[in-house]
């Protein structure tokens, strides 16, 4: 089996292929076979390959395969070849399981749309691209997967095409992701420019065996420091941080089944993963890794406070995301690195399982997403109820659960490794994400209060078809956390299933700090999201608080919050603005009107002008032409005489 | 005794001269054409003068004479169509290919 582990991308590039080639012909019943079936072969061979990489040592942990050589020129070499390596393969079996169920989930929930086939074929596109980005041996083919996640990514935005809110939210995304693909094609050359070259293992073979030529770069912003930024530069485009997160709310205009996969699964978390990977990289630039963890937590922080008063279920949970995906970067900017995996796993299953029942709740209401308009959900649709409860607990971190697990380690290991004011802000995070997952729980399944008129009677239950991946994946919220335990409650095997591929001395792993302080950390964060969830029950259940007195308490501080910090009224101002001015002024007005239409007519004006001077000559009379005949005679003749 | 070249040379001169003028100057569309003759003689003459005692330039002018008969049929044929035509003779009358 680990000779054919690199058919895994090609089983859904196939299904692509017939998807979208033929799949308007085919019934729906072929359409959706083809889809998930070629997924579940993905998953299959990715179940296999990951059984033969355990029967490995650990050492020996990784397979590659060169499928032909891209570009060979000079020096430098780029082949088309794919790898796992434990890392990879944590990233392959997330993908194809996580995205096995989504396409099972999208089956039910895109039915009867005109653009199903069409919505397949990009679904599958999706997952050859993403699946070619983790499995990719050398920066470059990473890069291809990378673009090519960003094409579907607008391709799935802008499904509903027809939606003029959904074909800009597509470009804009499209838009801001080429900010953070500038800057990571910028650190590619760095790279090359070190290295000479741009695969994964020859660039860390370099840096580890010659220590002297690529010191830690303590202090200083040193090229490695440079190139590290840049890399992370891209993975904030891809994975919504701040300055760059602006483009993940509006991306939820595309169908929700996407917003699952892409926008909180897999294809956001591909900037988690590049840092990740090029670990080697980054724990010689700790400049850039403090860079990382601010960054991060900053993002988490404040992503969680604009997520507190959304309306809209889905834009909650895609503030969410950005701010779960500022965690894991707070994780891996402190050498945390499995600690940022254990929860890009955790978060893809319970952050999957939340959008995938918030687009049950809005199926069953014909499109209703105001969470102010539901209500009264947890009668008509009880199965949705009760595993969004699951995602709901898991998210917040109630002990037991698998966020619990995963957030606890971040948090811990922000602690231990003497972060602790990032440690106060990711306590402070967790309070509001607790806060706000329980809010929109209580908002669409609780009682409405008195007097008020709830939609939720029109509702209905989704069909098994879309119930069962939901469970299967609230399950997984459940169980995920017993991957990695912390040390004072057993093994954490991912740590240990990941070490061979990080290769990097992980004492940020080990950091200060007894398991008795540990225990009290995670007590503390337990309790902290236990505050957060009482909190919302108070607001939204016992109702003995009120959260519009509270707006009115903090009118400013409300207004900041609903309008999101006005963020992107200031992106239009200082960017989107001026480039359209520029454009319209000096490009089209300027240079298109005057300079390049002013050649243009010009020169038809020049001819015009000299035609209508000559057309005179043409007098259409024949004695005009005569005399010229005899006058050009006698210029001839005059030429002969004086000459 | 011979007539000097310069006689018929200034004489074929003038000819071709008042052939000319008459072109240029009249505005009948028979007279043109006939000045156009006027003309054609006028250089018939000279290659006359300057072929004394030789063969060639005589045989020159029977070519002219020749494509002269060809251009008169042609020529007074398009006079007898435009007149039945336009009932006018006036080449002044006739711009419709003014630019």
């Amino acid at each position: 089996m680990s000779d054919w582990f690199w058919i895994i991308p090609f089983f859904p590039l196939a299904g692509f292929l017939v998807l979208g080639l033929v799949g308007r012909r085919l019934p729906v019943a072929a359409v959706s076979l083809t889809a998930c079936g070629s997924v579940a072969l993905s998953f299959v061979t990715a179940l296999f390959s990951w059984q033969a990489l355990l029967r490995q040592p650990d050492e020996a942990r990784f397979f590659s395969q060169r499928l032909f050589t891209w570009i060979a020129a000079g020096n430098f070499q780029a082949d088309f070849s794919f790898g796992l390596n434990p890392l990879s393969m944590v990233m392959v079996l997330v993908i194809t399981g996580v995205g096995l169920l989504i396409h099972i989930y999208s089956t039910g929930y895109m039915h009867g749309d005109p653009g199903y086939p069409r919505f397949f074929a990009y679904l599958n596109l999706f997952l050859f691209a993403m699946l070619t980005l983790v499995m990719a041996e050398n920066y470059l083919l990473l890069f291809v997967g990378w673009e090519g996640v960003g094409l579907c990514s607008y391709l799935l935005i802008g499904f509903w095409f027809e939606k003029p809110a959904a074909a800009s939210a597509g470009k804009k995304a499209f838009l801001v992701n080429r900010i953070g693909d500038a800057a990571f094609l910028l650190g590619l050359f760095l790279l090359f420019y070190q290295f000479g070259t741009l695969d994964f293992r020859g660039i860390e073979h370099a840096l580890h065996s010659e220590p002297l030529h690529f010191p830690v770069e303590t202090g200083q912003i040193g090229t490695l420091t440079l190139t590290a930024l840049l890399l992370f530069v891209g993975a904030v485009g891809k994975s919504a941080q701040i300055p760059l997160y602006v483009w993940l709310p509006d991306a939820m205009e595309g169908p929700t089944p996407v917003s699952a996969l892409i926008h909180a699964a897999t294809m956001v978390t591909a900037g988690i993963y590049l840092v990740v990977r090029s670990s080697a990289l980054f724990t010689r630039a700790p400049l850039a890794m403090e860079t990382v963890a601010v960054v991060g937590m900053l993002t988490a922080v404040f992503a969680a406070t604009i997520g507190l008063v959304q309306r809209d279920i889905k834009r909650v949970l895609a503030y969410s995301t950005v701010s779960q995906l500022g965690y894991m970067f707070a994780a891996v900017g402190v050498g945390a690195f499995v600690g940022g995996m254990f929860h890009l796993v955790t978060h893809a299953f319970f952050k999957a399982l939340l959008f995938l029942g918030a687009g049950s709740v809005i199926h069953g209401l014909h499109g209703e997403q105001d969470l102010f308009h539901m209500g009264n959900l947890r009668k008509q649709m009880p199965r949705t109820f009760a595993v969004m409860l699951v995602g709901m607990l898991a998210i917040a971190g109630v002990p037991g659960l698998s966020g619990f697990f995963s957030k606890d380690e971040i948090l811990w290991k922000l602690f231990s490794s003497g972060h602790t004011w990032l440690w106060i802000a990711g306590l402070a995070g967790a309070a509001m994400t607790a806060f706000y997952t329980a809010r929109l729980i209580l908002l669409a399944f609780g009682s409405r209060p008195h007097g008020e008129e709830a939609h939720g009677h029109a509702a209905h239950e989704s069909p098994a078809v879309m119930v069962v991946p939901l469970v299967i994946l609230a399950l997984l919220s459940i169980a995920a956390g017993w991957i990695g335990l912390p040390a004072w409650l057993g093994t954490n095997h991912l740590e240990e299933f990941l070490s061979p591929a990080l290769a990097v001395h992980a004492e940020g792993a080990h950091g200060a700090g007894s398991h008795s302080t540990e225990i009290a950390a995670a007590a503390l964060s337990s309790g902290i999201a236990l505050l957060g969830i009482g909190a919302a029950l108070l607001f939204y259940f016992y109702r003995r608080l009120d959260p519009d007195a509270l707006a009115g308490r903090f009118p400013f501080l409300y207004r900041l919050l609903r309008n999101k910090y006005w963020v992107d009224e200031l992106y239009r101002g200082v960017f989107v603005q001026p480039c359209l001015w520029i454009s319209r002024r000096v490009f089209w007005l300027y240079w298109d009107q005057e300079v390049i239409d002013g050649l243009v007519n010009g020169t038809g004006r020049i001819l015009a002008g000299a035609g209508n001077i000559l057309r005179r000559l043409q007098s259409g009379s024949v004695r005009d032409y005569a005399a010229w005949l005899c006058a050009g005679a006698l210029t001839v003749l005059l030429y002969l005489l004086i000459v | 005794m011979t007539v000097p070249i310069i006689y018929y040379l200034g004489l074929s001169a003038l000819l071709f001269a008042l052939g000319s003028v008459g072109l240029l100057l009249k505005r009948n569309l028979l007279v043109q054409f006939m000045c156009v003759e006027l003309m054609l003689n006028a250089a018939n003459l000279a290659f006359v003068a300057f072929s004394q005692g030789r063969a060639d330039g005589s045989v020159i002018v029977f070519i002219v004479m020749a494509v002269a008969a060809a251009e008169a049929g042609v020529g007074l044929a398009l006079v007898v169509v435009l007149f039945r035509n336009r009932n006018s003779l006036d080449s002044e009358d006739f711009r419709l290919m003014k630019g």
